[in-house]
Order: structure tokens, then C-alpha cells, then sequence
């Protein structure tokens, strides 16, 4: 084959990729790249009034943030929710997760779906159900009073009680899938030999199978905590406008105060904690899988 | 004496990992049941059942006309995610260029960007152009959310089909155009079928950045709900929550038959 009909058929690929490639690439500039630039752009103006925004290149708007005490509590207080969150997610997870691991049930496909299903279902109808099963007068409520356990209602919405438990169980699908993919080289014939050379199932739970999930475990844990940190519906529905945390701060900035060089110093701060997280996870996740 | 142990071991992790399981479906199982409980006030157990609920929810004018937009909206957003993501998609498994690691990772990026700052930021931008809470704005917001699942699923399914069957057939003179119509598209059927029932789902049940975005005009569902939520909780909500719950759950065996549920949401 002559080399200048081989060029040009080079020529032809290259433009049919770039073809290929245009429809994509104009979508995600329209509805991610620009909104961000944007973002970051509006994060560096200067309020000047309510709602009056003047056009600069400063750093006011992050100073406001960094000097402000109650940014500093709100930002607290969604770091030690992640903390706790993740902790608690990870725990009830890990059940689940190394059954799911494990298993050779013939269900195990069904109970597979079961335990990942939840993450496609609306974070505001699963907000909503634990809404009902937390309230004063709640499924809970009633079950511990009626065991006659308690004598007052406990009160587990409008507060933070509430947006612990209902975030752990919108979490737990996360959980799941991260901690299975890294549940990889927790070997049934390891146990097995464990257990032949006379290991009981506790002992040889906590000297084998737990340290060889730890990877999965981790990786898990940061997933759940990067999700958390950025959390929005379950906050604001479980909190009830009472729990405080930088995303609700974001939404009340953006579309109350209408300080949006605020709100974008905000989000610009969130996603820096956000990408650090994440970057961990991606390294760990990498080497988990071995690639 | 070691069987005895092994059966306190396999019942005390059996009953963990079951309680675990009621702990992750509670809600969902919750709002189903008294989805058709008869009491106004949640009362649970329901003494007496009813399809009141049901039939509340079919003459809401605002859940409908929420449901309404939320439906073609996540019709819209599937056929647009379809097309920009299975043509990116061919680009990046049939193609090699410079950059392409880069563009990769454009493509999957924004499923990993807090929807917060997702919601912001189209909020800033759709309010300088004038299309907050229309349907263009609506579909610009989603597209970011649902175009990288298109490409993965899509990517998946065309690196399990042998690029050898589209030479051959480009060897027997068909065209670019035939190949891909003839015999690429119905080998990476299931990738079409998973991505756009994601898609889909996604676009369905977003409520963040739909927040964000809906201002006072157009609004979605999950928007109404959430606000409707924020007030009150009634038997209503429950009944509408359950159609939700149908739709992902349609979603779900979709995904899960075409390339399964867990491959599609591993993360990484």
C-alpha cells in the first residue's frame, strides 16, 4: 500500500474520532466544563450588597468564608458527620458485604441486587421513609414505648440523631459495592486451612479474615465519607432547617441570601476536600484491584 | 463441642447480616406498607387498608404535573445522552489519538463531582442565559449526570465485542455507516439497554441539582416531593413514593439483565 493513501486514510480516522467525539464532548462543555469555569470565576467578585455583586479579580469572598466563625462550626460539624457516618456505615455494611463476598447461594445474585438496588431509588423517598420511622409519633417511637422502654418519645427527627441514621442507610449501598470490589483476596480456603489447623471461627475471624478485608473496608470508608461531606437532601429534610452543614450553607447562599461569590467560595472549598478524598480513594482503589 | 461453636458462629452472623439487611430496606418496606394503610396519621401497623391513597395521588394536579415533566424530561435526557455517549464511546474503544486518557477521563469525571457544586454552578450559568426552570435548562443539568454512565456502559459492551466481525464486514464492502448499524449495534444492545435505563433513573430521581435549577418555573417530582416533604408527611406521599420505588425497581432489572447491577456502580 502506497505510504500517501496510508496517511490519508490516517487523516480519515483522526477526523472520524473527532466526529465521533463532538457530540459528547459539546454536551458535557455545555452542562460541566463552562458551569464550573464559571463557578470558580464567580467565586473571585465582590459582594457589595444584598444580592449586588460587583465584577473583580479578589479573594474576598474566600477571606469572608476562612474569617467567618460560624463557616468554621458548619464545617466542623461536617467533618465529624462524615466521621461518624462513615464509621457506622462501614459497620453495618460489613455484614452484608462479606456474606455477599462469600456466599454460594443460588439467591446470591437476587440478594446481591437487594443490597444495591437502594442506591437507584430517590435519596428523597428513602429520606421521606425514615421521616415517618423516626417522628415523635413514629414506628420507633411507638415499638420502644409500647416495649414500655421508654416513658417520652424520643426525639429523632429534626435534629442530628435523625440525619445520622438516615445518611448510614443511604450510604450503605456505597459501602457495599466499594468494600466487595476490595474483598477480592479474602480467600474460603485460607479459613479453611485456619480452621483445619484448629483456629476457632472467632480467632480466625479476627487474625485472617478481617486484616485481609481491611483494603475493601478502606476503600468503602472513603467513599461513604466523600458522599457524606457533600450530602444535601438528608441534612436539609432529616435536619428540618436545623442541622448545618456546608452544602445546606451552598443552597441557603445561593437561593436565600443570594450571595453567589459567597455561595461559589463555598463550593469551590467543598469540592477541594471533596477531590483530596477522592484522590485517595482512587489510589487505593487502584491498588486494591491490582492494576 | 467444635460443632456446637460452629452452629452459635453461623447463627449469631446470620442473624446479623438479616438484620442488616431490614436496617438497609426499613424505609423502602415502610413507605410501601403504608402506602396502603387506611390511617392518615402513618399509624403502623395498619389496622385497615385502602387504595384512598392511590386514588388521592391520580387527582393531585401538582404530583401529575410534576410526574408529567419528570417523564419527559428523562425521555429527553435519555435520547441525548444515547446519542452523545455511544458516538464518544465508539471513538474512545475504536480509536487511538493522542489525548485520549484525558478525554476518558472528561467523560467520567462528573460522576464523581459533588451535585451541590454541580447544582451551583448551572444555576449561575442557565440564570445568565435565561433558561432556569425550563425544559432546555433542565436537560443541560442532567446531561452532565447521565452521559459518563452511557459511556460506560456503551465502553463495556464494545470491548467484549471482537473488533474482528466490523473488519470483516468493512473487508465484504460495507461502509462505516452499515457496520455500525448492521453489526456493531445489536452486539452492544445490552450497554444501550443498561445506559439508557440509568439514564433514565437518574435523570428521573434527580433532585439536587433539579433544585437548583428549577427556580419558579418548570419543576420536576422529586422537587415537588422534596418541598411537599419538607412541610408535611402524609399517606400521599407514601403512595407516590411507592411509583418511585416501581421505577427504579423496572430500572433495576433492566440494568441488572443487560450487564448486571454491580459491574454497571462500581466506582472506581
Amino acid at each position: 500500500m502506497p505510504t500517501s493513501s496510508r496517511s490519508s486514510e490516517g487523516g480519515t480516522r483522526r477526523a472520524a474520532a473527532a466526529a465521533l467525539l463532538t457530540p459528547g464532548l459539546l454536551a458535557l462543555g455545555v452542562s460541566f466544563v463552562v458551569p464550573l469555569v464559571w463557578l470558580a470565576r464567580m467565586s473571585l467578585n465582590r459582594t457589595v450588597g444584598p444580592a449586588e455583586l460587583q465584577p473583580d479579580v479578589s479573594l474576598s469572598s474566600y477571606v469572608d468564608v476562612l474569617t467567618d466563625g460560624f463557616m468554621w462550626e458548619v464545617a466542623w460539624h461536617t467533618l465529624w458527620l462524615g466521621v461518624l457516618v462513615t464509621v457506622l456505615a462501614v459497620a453495618v455494611s460489613y455484614p452484608i458485604a462479606l456474606f455477599l463476598a462469600r456466599t454460594r447461594s443460588r439467591l446470591r445474585g437476587l440478594l446481591m441486587a437487594l443490597a444495591i438496588a437502594p442506591l437507584l431509588t430517590s435519596s428523597v423517598v428513602r429520606t421521606f421513609g425514615w421521616l415517618i420511622l423516626l417522628s415523635d409519633d413514629g414506628i420507633v417511637n411507638s415499638a420502644l414505648s409500647t416495649l414500655g422502654i421508654i416513658g417520652e418519645p424520643l426525639t429523632l427527627t429534626n435534629n442530628v440523631t435523625g440525619v445520622v441514621i438516615a445518611l448510614v442507610e443511604i450510604m450503605m449501598p456505597y459501602a457495599i459495592l466499594a468494600m466487595i470490589a476490595g474483598f477480592g483476596r479474602v480467600s474460603k480456603d485460607l479459613e479453611d486451612a485456619a480452621g483445619s489447623l484448629g483456629a476457632g471461627r472467632l480467632r480466625c475471624f479476627v487474625r485472617i479474615t478481617f486484616p485481609l478485608s481491611l483494603p475493601g473496608v478502606l476503600t468503602g470508608a472513603l467513599m461513604v465519607f466523600v458522599l457524606t461531606v457533600s450530602a444535601f437532601i438528608t441534612p436539609r429534610l432529616m435536619g428540618g432547617g436545623r442541622v448545618f452543614v456546608i452544602a445546606t450553607e451552598i443552597y441557603d447562599q445561593a437561593t436565600t441570601t443570594l450571595d453567589w461569590p459567597r455561595a461559589s467560595a463555598l463550593a469551590v472549598l467543598l469540592l477541594l476536600l471533596f477531590g483530596v478524598f477522592l484522590v485517595l480513594y482512587q489510589r487505593l482503589f487502584r491498588m486494591v484491584e491490582g492494576r | 463441642m467444635r460443632s456446637l461453636s460452629e452452629l452459635i458462629y453461623r447463627t449469631l452472623a446470620g442473624i446479623v447480616v438479616v438484620c442488616s439487611y431490614l436496617f438497609l430496606l426499613a424505609p423502602l418496606l415502610v413507605v410501601f406498607v403504608l402506602s396502603f394503610g387506611a390511617s392518615p396519621n402513618l399509624e403502623f401497623p395498619p389496622k385497615d387498608w385502602t387504595l384512598r391513597w392511590y386514588a388521592d395521588l391520580a387527582a393531585n394536579g401538582e404530583f401529575l404535573e410534576g410526574l408529567r415533566v419528570s417523564l419527559l424530561l428523562g425521555l429527553i435526557v435519555t435520547v441525548v445522552s444515547l446519542v452523545a455517549g455511544v458516538t464518544a464511546a465508539l471513538a474512545l474503544t475504536r480509536h487511538r489519538f493522542r489525548g485520549r486518557d484525558a478525554v476518558i477521563g472528561l467523560f467520567t469525571s462528573p460522576l464523581l463531582l459533588p451535585s451541590v457544586v454541580l447544582g451551583l454552578a448551572l444555576l449561575l450559568v442557565l440564570g445568565q442565559v435565561g433558561l432556569v426552570g425550563t425544559y432546555p435548562g433542565l436537560v443541560v443539568a442532567h446531561l452532565g449526570l447521565t452521559i459518563p454512565y452511557v459511556v460506560r456502559t456503551v465502553m463495556m459492551s464494545l470491548e467484549a465485542v471482537d473488533p474482528s466481525c466490523e473488519q470483516a464486514a468493512r473487508t465484504l464492502g460495507a461502509g462505516p455507516v452499515t457496520t455500525f448499524r448492521r453489526i456493531t449495534l445489536p452486539l452492544i444492545t445490552p450497554g444501550l439497554v443498561a445506559g439508557a435505563a440509568l439514564s433514565f433513573i437518574i435523570s428521573f430521581d434527580e433532585a439536587v441539582v433539579s433544585l437548583f435549577v428549577v427556580g419558579t418555573g418548570t419543576t420536576t417530582l422529586p422537587v415537588v416531593v422534596f418541598r411537599y416533604v419538607s412541610n408535611n408527611t402524609d399517606p400521599q406521599v407514601a403512595a407516590l413514593s411507592v411509583v418511585l420505588i416501581v421505577f427504579s425497581l423496572a430500572a433495576v432489572a433492566l440494568i441488572e439483565r443487560a450487564l448486571g447491577l454491580k459491574r454497571v456502580l462500581s466506582k472506581g
